[in-house]
This record gives C-alpha cells, structure tokens and sequence, in this order.
C-alpha cells in the first residue's frame, strides 16, 4: 500500500509537476535538444575524421570518429607542402588573398554605410524613403543577375583576374544591406543625447563622430563581421572573376584540391578544417551580439 | 614612484600585447623556416598587395573627398557678389562638365553606348585624353619615371583641384542649408550604388536587347534591336534555358525549393528557439552547438555534405545499408512479423544521390535545410526574448493553455521579427544556389537546377549573355512582384521607411 502509494506520487511528480516544467517534460526537451546537436554537429565532424584519415583508407565505410591509424599527414601536407613531390602548398596564399580581398571589402562597405544609414536615420530630406525602399529591392536582384554586366565591365577594364576586381564585384552586395542594418541601430539611440549636445554647441558632424559613432561601436562591429562572413566564403563570383591560380581565394582553393586528377579528399578536409576553426571560433564568440546587430537591423527596421 | 607605477600600469598590457606578438611571431618563424621552400608565400608578395590595395582604397578615398568637397561647396558656400558668382559658377561648371564627359566616356569604353566617330566623340573623350596627354608630358620631360605617370599626374590634377577648391573657399561665405548636410552624408553611398548596381542593371536591360554571345565576342560585335529582345523572351519561354531544361520546368522546380526551404526554416528554427527560449541548465552549450551550420562557411559545409551523399562511403547509404541489414536479419529471426520486415528491408536500402533526379533534389533540399535552421532559430529567438513575461502572466491568470498562448500572444508578437525575415528567407532561397552548385552542379541532367543556377550556366558555360541578361530580368520581374504582393498583404517594411 505504502510503496505503491510512493509510485503514485513518483508518477505524479513526474508527470504532473505543479510550479514550472515537470522532470518528464524537461528530460523530454533535452532529449530533444541533444539530438539536434548532434545533427547539426555530426557532419562537421565528419569532415574532421576524413581529415585524419590515412591516404589509404580514405575511403571506407567506417563511421568511428577518430579512425584507425588517425594521422596528422594531411595537415602537414596542406601546412608544408609536399618536397619530395616537388609540391608547393599555396594554402596560406589563398588565405591571404580571401584575407586582402574581404577586408578591404568589408572597411569599404561599412565606411560608406556608417556614414549614409546617419542620415536615412536622422534627415528627413527628399528621396528618404524612396532611397530606403531602392536599398531593399536591391536585394531582390539575383546574385549572377548583376555578375554577367559586373563581369563585361570588368572585362573592358582590364579588371578580370585581378583582386581590385573581385573586391569591385563584392562591394555591390554589401552595400546596401548594411545600410538597413545600420540604420535599424541608430534609430535605437536616443535623439535627446544629440539635441543636448547641439545645445551646448556641438555642431551636426561633432555629434556624429562624438557621440554616435562610439555608442555604436557594436553594431559597427557586427556589420563589419557580417560582410566579412558574406565574402570569406564566397564561391561562385570568385570563380566567375579570378581564373589565375595565384589570386584564388580559399574557397576556389580548396576546390582544386577535389578536382584533381586524384581526388584528395584527404587534404581537402584538412585545409577545411584549419580554416573553419578560426572562423567558427569567432562567430561563435561574437554569436551573441550576432543576434542583437541582426534583431535590430532586420526587425526595427 | 606613485606617479610612475601608475605609467607603468598605464602601459604594461600594450607593451604585453606587442611583447606577446613578437614572440608569437618568432615562434611561427621558428616552426616554419624549416618548411619555407614548400610555403607559396613570402612577404614581397605580401608587400606587393598591400601596395595595389593601398593605392586603389586611396584612389576611392582622394574620388570621394572631392565629389564631398565640391558638394560641399554647393550646399554650404555663397558667393558674395555678382562677379564672384560669376567665377564660382564657372569653374564648378566646368567641373561638372568634365564630370559629365567622364561619365560618357565610360559609358563608351564599356559598350553601354556607342558614340559615333565624329567631333562629337572627341570633345566627351577630351579629358581622357587630356589626361593621357599629362601622363606623356610628364614622361616626356624626364620628371617622372615612365611606371608612375599615371599616379604622378593623379596627384599634380588633385593639387590642381585642391587649388580651386581654395580659391572658391576664401571667396565665398558661410552659408545655412537644412538638409544639406544629409545629401552630403548620402552622396559617397549613392555613387558607389550608383556605379555598381544601377550602371551593372542599365547594362543589363541593354543586353537583354542584343545577340551577344561568344560568337559576337560579348559586346564588341553584338547587335542590339526589339527584335533580338523579343527572340530572347521567345527562347526563355519556350526554348531551352541552359541546355535541355525548360523555363515552366525550372521555374516550377525554384517554387518548389524555395516553399519546402522556408517553411522547414521557419518550422524547424520555431521550433528549436521555443525549446531553447527556457530557464534551464546547459542553454548556452547547446546554442553554441546549434549555430554550427551557420557557423561554418557554406562551402566547405556543401563539400562535406557532398561527401556524405556518395554512393558507397557516404553516411547516408551507409547507415540505410545499416537499417536494411537489421531489418534483413529481423525478418529471419522473428518468424511473427516476417512478411513486414522483409518489406522493410526490400524498400528501405541505399539510394543512388547522385544519379535519380528525385533523391539528388532531396540532397540539396536536406542540405539546405540543415545550413539554414539556425539562422532562422537565432532571430526568432531573439524575437521570443523581447516579449514581455507580463503577457503569459496574465494569460496565465486567465487560465489559458498553452497553445492558446503559442497562438494569441507568440505569434502576433513575433510578426515584426517575422515578416522581414521570411520575405528575405524566400528572396535569398530563391537566388540562392552556391550548395547546388557545390553539390550536384545542377544534374543529373539539369534535374536539380533552379532558375538562378540555370541562368549561371547559361551565362557561364554556355556564354549565351544577351539571353542571360534578358532571364535575370524576368527573375528579377517575379521577385519583385511577389515582394510588391507580400508586403500589400502583410503591411511590412511601411514603420521602417517612416
């Protein structure tokens, strides 16, 4: 009688709590969580055992994490080169050139956005929300749609294979989005903090420079970072723009590793994941001002 | 003491920090001087594009510091009387003329329009050549080497400006313009848009009207007319867009892709930000571990991916191989439920991702998918954080359930997180095509391409470009009116252009 008195109330407690989520509940959602974690963990670790993976057993049918004969060759060979096979590793080539390219993309773009979003945020003057609107629709225009004039113009200048190029074809989709974005932040700064500082003799661009700027440090942060992500793994304008094995950017880069005579799976997996380190580790670090910059770019418009 | 412990104090951590990328530095020396034969790298060529780089951002800047000046000038500056007008004028005239002529002469260098030969056609091309005159006096003279004409001259013209800007400053007075300074803000982002998305868009609406190809090597020989426009749309409708594929087929396709993508984006990130949006142990480590789609750069994801789809060694197949073997050996060993798990194992087996049409379209679809719940779980979550607790406090009070709640209190609340984010999902899925392009190139025989990748193709590998152009314009056409229709039914974006 008395033990199953306690099974009742076991059953109960764990079904039926009454403040907050049951056991039962909170277990379940858990549960929940750790299998989406694993769906979207598991591929990325996929790529870091084909990377460990000796040459001859690359492929298997094996599912083990670390695999047997887990090695670090293909590193090596990606870091070092091959000098025995007379091969040269163009891995920190690329890397600097995806580097040069994006950041000099990413300060252009957050410059010119910086300082226009300022005034779609505080002017009112003619052409405001024609130009808001203009900013949104050119995000309607397709990715290659722009490519194909981008391209014959770069063409006719002398342009095609050459990074200012690429850095030309990047500039275009940045733009405009962080303008938005930017603007979505300032116009969560308070207006009296300027109307103060013009009082006691600050002029327009003083307080632009003193007071909005540094307050909206963060989201200029946030800005440069997104289109910094937008153009560091960019593939398909890269390929379009750069045909010199010397300009590639990591993503055309690592690309070749798979289109060679033999496919080296292996070294392509490997080159993946020391770039995907640095980056992941700093979106993951900047994650949570991430969701701020995006929520109130994208939601308060 | 004090005084001096406190510099010390002031400055330890920068001298740590360039200390530490010092030694940094040696230790990578270290590690890699054995190694530098086999490195493609080396600092000339570090050096060689920090230069290139440098110039262009200061050609940019040195572009913009005048066009801000000249404004400037306009908005804030009046000259006093009638001959000072008079000079002022003239001069910011004459600048704007050669602008203007500049502008033109680009035009023409790049194949928008093409002037006729004639006197015309040298007086739009007089500052260019002007300026190509300067580059070979200069060489001419011996005062530059023959290398840095070009950047020579660019800095005598900018001191030349500079010393009109000057004259016109000490002329003229102060004077009050309200939205002046706004135009001024606006005017470096207008001309960057100005010249790489309007002049990109004209050139587009002109080649849509042309026959180039690679035949007509792109526009140097190409014709433009109505009827080569009009042969175009004729193509695109009823011919093939890239190479077997029909546009009703393809356009079909993209719905498809872009109504499966979103609603699984927006169902599945729902559902994990409701899950995380909870006091409870461990949130933080399992937000880290759900971004990682996001995370990572989507070509190396579509790479793995594209692995994990392969015939023999792909997960995928693998673990299907797995199930079918299980159930295989169900079957023999409960002899009850024998018929249903030899079924089982007859139908559920490895699939060929790559060759049948319909499983190569669930590849990308499950690939896409998987790159694109977080991004959807991180807004909405960060939508769900600003709700106010009042809300279900007093729902709660009322006595409502759960899903009521969900219903009448999430969801409206959500709407402003919402729309934008779905109206962007559905652009950005439906121009979106890197991970079928990464993953299946579009095939088994264009099977899986989507309008956008088609148009790549027809561009790219068939270099069919006045077509190309003319399909980017209808894509453009259909984006545009389902966005026009969105937002009239939703009423979105209206308190952002306010």
């Amino acid at each position: 009688m008395k033990k199953q008195n306690a099974l009742v109330r076991f059953y109960r407690w764990f079904f039926f709590r009454a403040r907050g989520d049951s056991p039962f509940k909170r277990l379940l959602i858990h549960l929940l969580l750790i299998i989406a974690c694993a769906i979207s963990v598991y591929p990325v670790l996929r790529v870091v055992t084909i990377s460990l993976r000796p040459n001859d057993t690359l492929l298997t049918t094996s599912l083990r994490i670390i695999p047997e004969n887990a090695t670090l060759d293909n590193y090596r060979e990606v870091i070092f080169g091959a000098p025995e096979k007379n091969r040269k590793s163009d891995f920190f080539l690329w890397l600097w050139n995806s580097f040069s390219v994006v950041m000099v993309t990413s300060l252009i773009s957050v410059a010119l956005a910086a300082v226009s979003a300022y005034a779609f945020s505080r002017f009112r003057f003619r052409g405001r929300s024609a130009g808001l609107v203009f900013l949104f629709t050119t995000q309607m225009i397709p990715a290659g749609m722009l490519l194909l004039p981008l391209y014959i113009m770069l063409a006719k200048l002398k342009m095609i294979n050459s990074s200012l190029g690429l850095i030309i074809a990047y500039s275009v989709s940045s733009v405009p989005l962080t303008i938005w974005m930017l603007k979505g932040y300032y116009d969560t700064i308070p207006v009296d903090l300027e109307e103060a500082a013009l009082i006691d003799g600050a002029s327009r661009m003083m307080t632009f420079t003193r007071i909005i700027l540094p307050l909206s440090s963060p989201s200029l942060a946030i800005a440069f970072l997104f289109s910094f992500m937008g153009g560091w793994s960019e593939y398909l304008v890269a390929r379009v723009v750069l045909q010199k094995n010397e300009l590639f950017t990591w993503p055309l880069g690592i690309w070749t590793y798979a289109q060679q005579f033999t496919v080296s799976w292996g070294k392509f997996a490997a080159a993946s994941v020391l770039i995907a380190i640095p980056v992941m580790a700093l979106f993951l670090y900047s994650s949570k001002w991430l969701i701020s910059g995006l929520t109130l770019g994208s939601v308060k418009g | 003491m004090g005084e001096k412990l406190g510099a010390l104090r002031k400055y330890l951590p920068t001298a740590l920090w360039i200390g530490g990328l010092i030694v940094l530095y040696l230790i990578l020396r270290a590690l890699f001087a054995p190694h530098a034969g086999g490195i493609n790298l080396n600092s000339k060529m570090i050096l060689a594009r920090i230069r290139e780089v440098s110039l262009f951002l200061g050609a940019i800047a040195a572009v913009m510091i005048v066009i801000e000046v000249y404004f400037y000038q306009i908005f804030f500056r009046c000259p006093p009387h009638t001959l000072t007008t008079v000079i002022v004028r003239f001069i910011q005239g004459i600048l704007g003329l050669i602008t203007i002529l500049l502008i033109i002469a680009f035009f023409d260098l790049t194949d928008l329009i093409r002037l006729p030969e004639g006197p015309f056609k040298n007086f739009v091309l007089l500052p260019v050549n002007g300026f190509a005159a300067l580059q070979k006096f200069l060489v001419a003279t011996k005062l530059v080497a023959a290398g840095q004409a070009s950047v020579a001259s660019a800095v005598l013209l900018l001191l030349v400006l500079g010393l009109l800007f000057f004259l016109i400053q000490r002329i003229t007075e102060p004077r009050v313009s309200r939205s002046g300074l706004a135009y001024l803000l606006v005017i470096p982002a207008l001309v960057g848009v100005l010249f790489l998305i309007i002049y990109p868009f004209l050139f587009e609406i002109k080649l849509a009207f042309s026959n180039a190809s690679l035949g007509t090597q792109a526009t140097k020989n190409a014709s433009y007319g109505l009827q080569y426009g009009w042969q175009n749309l004729v193509t695109l409708f009823t011919g093939n867009v890239a190479k077997d594929a029909k546009f009703f087929e393809v356009l079909g396709r993209t719905v498809l892709w872009t109504v499966i993508n979103v609603t699984f984006h927006v169902t599945g990130g729902m559902v994990l930000a409701l899950l995380l949006h909870r006091p409870m142990k461990l949130q933080g480590f399992y937000r880290t571990l759900l971004v990682f789609p996001w995370a990572i750069p989507t070509t190396i994801a579509a790479m793995a991916l594209r692995n994990e789809f392969d015939l023999r060694y792909g997960f995928f197949n693998i673990m299907l191989n797995n199930i079918q073997n299980f159930f295989a050996g169900l079957s023999t060993k409960v002899a009850l439920l024998s018929p249903v798990f030899s079924w089982l194992a007859e139908n559920i087996g490895p699939v060929s991702w790559k060759q049948d049409p319909f499983w190569a379209f669930v590849s990308i679809l499950i690939s896409n998918i998987w790159l694109g719940i977080p991004f959807m779980a991180v807004i909405i979550l960060g939508g769900l954080q600003s709700i106010s607790h009042e809300y279900y406090e007093a729902a709660e009070m009322d006595g409502a359930s759960k899903w009521q709640m969900f219903r009448n209190i999430t969801l409206p609340l959500l709407r402003p997180v919402l729309t934008p984010a779905v109206i962007l999902g559905v652009i950005w899925t439906f121009n979106k095509f890197d991970v079928i392009w990464l993953i299946t190139q579009g095939g088994p025989q264009e099977k899986t391409d989507i309008l956008v990748s088609s148009m790549y193709k027809a561009a790219f590998q068939f270099y069919r470009y006045g077509f190309t152009a003319m399909f980017a314009l209808v894509i453009f056409v259909i984006l545009l009116g389902f966005t026009i229709v969105y937002l009239r039914v939703t009423g979105g974006l209206k308190s952002a252009t306010e």
